[in-house]
């Protein structure tokens, strides 16, 4: 759990210019379908939701359901009009937030 | 009693077959929520097709990890742009796969994520437009794994 998530964006970019973004979190996603070997159902545990915003304005929103695959990958495309940060945020099941940052400048 | 024959033999038989198969196929149509998540998402509205492009394998080997992308042609401005993609898989347990929101700062109506099916089925993508309009694709994922567990 304590891993990092790996994002991986520009470090910088033209102004106006659309940029991708790709995340990769650790996670199990349990999917709350499965059975352990006493036939007991595993309680699903998943991260339910991620948002990017940038300067505080949302950017990409992405509400997960237990159809997504172990250590969810997703990526999205982000338009930079000006230098700031982007922050990343998961939510899990349980209530834990998964938090990161990144910054960008603006080629000059 | 009159001795059955071949061609009688062969007729009973096949009516057995039939009985045993029919349940089965009717079972083989899973039954989930997908119908009501796209009912909620479209407020009762028909989609219309087109606008979407879905990217995803003819054929996944493994359920547990399929690569799903989709493009949705938009000019992703503050007046016109994406604001909402539904994406559903009818076969599996929960019809629900994930609902993505767009912004005017995406730039491009684009994502992908790595989904899991539980068998061969339909992948839908719904569109919601900023202006209400919906646009609607889908594709059929065979699946040799499922992955959904057991």
């Amino acid at each position: 759990m304590a891993d990092k998530p790996r994002i991986k964006l520009p470090k910088e970019a033209a102004k106006g210019e659309i940029i991708q973004i790709k995340t990769l979190v650790s996670h199990i996603m349990e999917s709350g379908q499965r059975k352990d070997a006493q036939g007991k159902i595993i309680p699903r545990k998943i991260i339910n939701k991620f948002t990017c915003e940038f300067n505080g304005k949302p950017v990409f929103a992405c509400a997960l359901e237990p159809a997504i695959s172990a250590n969810p990958y997703i990526q999205f495309d982000a338009k930079v009009e000006e230098a700031g940060t982007f922050k990343f945020v998961w939510s899990d099941d349980d209530g834990t937030v998964i938090t990161a940052e990144e910054k960008i400048t603006i080629k000059a | 009693m009159k001795a059955v024959n071949r061609r009688q033999a062969f007729a009973l038989g096949g009516g057995f077959v039939m009985l045993t198969l029919m349940p089965m196929a009717a079972n083989a149509q899973v039954t989930n929520d997908a119908a009501k998540l796209i009912e909620k998402f479209t407020g009762g509205k028909q989609p219309s097709k087109g606008k979407i492009s879905l990217d995803l394998p003819e054929i996944a080997e493994n359920g547990n990890t399929v690569p799903l992308s989709i493009v949705i042609q938009s000019p992703m401005t503050a007046d016109s742009y994406v604001k909402e993609v539904l994406v559903i898989a009818d076969g599996n347990p929960n019809a629900g796969v994930a609902t993505l929101a767009f912004t005017p700062l995406s730039g491009k109506a684009e994502a992908s994520i790595r989904i899991r099916l539980a068998t061969t089925q339909n992948v839908v993508a719904i569109a919601k437009m900023s202006d209400g309009a919906l646009f609607t694709e889908q594709k059929t994922v065979k699946v040799t794994i499922g992955g959904c567990g057991g």
